[in-house]
């Protein structure tokens, strides 16, 4: 089980391998589920150049560990990976990766959603577009 | 001997209509969250959707807060 939040781009496919390496857990799942948030170019009609990621350090990792925890206890689930970015970031760019182990599909599915779902509702972070025009704060998840 | 104070954030859209990033109020200024606000903000009236947190918890705005804890304040959350 792991947290990460990170400060500048990163490569959600290269960062689940090397997980999976570095847990040594290798035979021991046979479902996994991710799932990869990127950034849009577009947000409510308009054109989004760039976006600003604020979150409250201590509690966003403080948030995702409890609900880590969570879904470890409420389904049958090997490990679980959370990656965030922060800071300034470009269209495409990856925002968020979950990845979920278990023995079968059902939990890995059920566990990685619940994360994400959890993630969007509840853990502190902000988002701040710019425009060509001007910036704002994206006043709700969707 | 300095004051016990409770330790205020503000953060996102919240940090910018509030003006401030940080405040400290002192413990026989607020027995509660929304007391912390009041204090912190000059009776400014809070955002409906403000959520609230005391130590890194999410509370509600009657929970008690004490010297030495950090009270948050922030608009909803907008990650993932």
């Amino acid at each position: 089980m792991l947290i990460e939040i990170k400060d500048a781009a990163f490569e959600p496919y290269q960062r689940l391998l090397d997980y999976q390496v570095s847990a040594n857990f290798a035979g021991k799942y046979g479902a996994t589920a991710v799932f990869v948030g990127s950034m849009r170019e577009f947000n409510q009609g308009d054109d989004v150049e760039a976006m600003e990621l604020e979150h409250y350090p201590g509690m966003t990792e403080k948030y995702l560990q409890k609900i880590s925890e969570e879904a470890a206890s409420k389904w049958d689930i090997l490990d679980s990976l959370i990656v965030h970015r922060v800071g300034e970031m470009q269209p495409n760019d990856p925002i968020v990766l979950v990845a979920v182990w278990s023995a079968h599909r059902a939990a890995a599915f059920d566990a990685s959603r619940y994360l994400m779902e959890e993630l969007k509702s509840r853990a502190p972070f902000w988002k701040k577009e710019s425009l060509s025009d001007k910036s704002r704060w994206v006043d709700k998840n969707t | 001997m300095t004051e016990a104070v409770i330790k205020i954030k503000f953060f996102a859209s919240l940090r910018e209509q509030v003006g401030q990033a940080d405040a400290e109020v002192a413990e026989s200024h607020a027995s509660t969250v929304i007391e912390a606000w009041n204090s912190a903000t000059n009776n400014m009236t809070m955002p409906e959707n403000t959520l609230m947190a005391v130590n890194m918890d999410y509370v509600e705005a009657s929970h008690a807060v004490k010297a030495g804890d950090e009270v948050a304040f922030f608009p909803p959350v907008t990650g993932g």
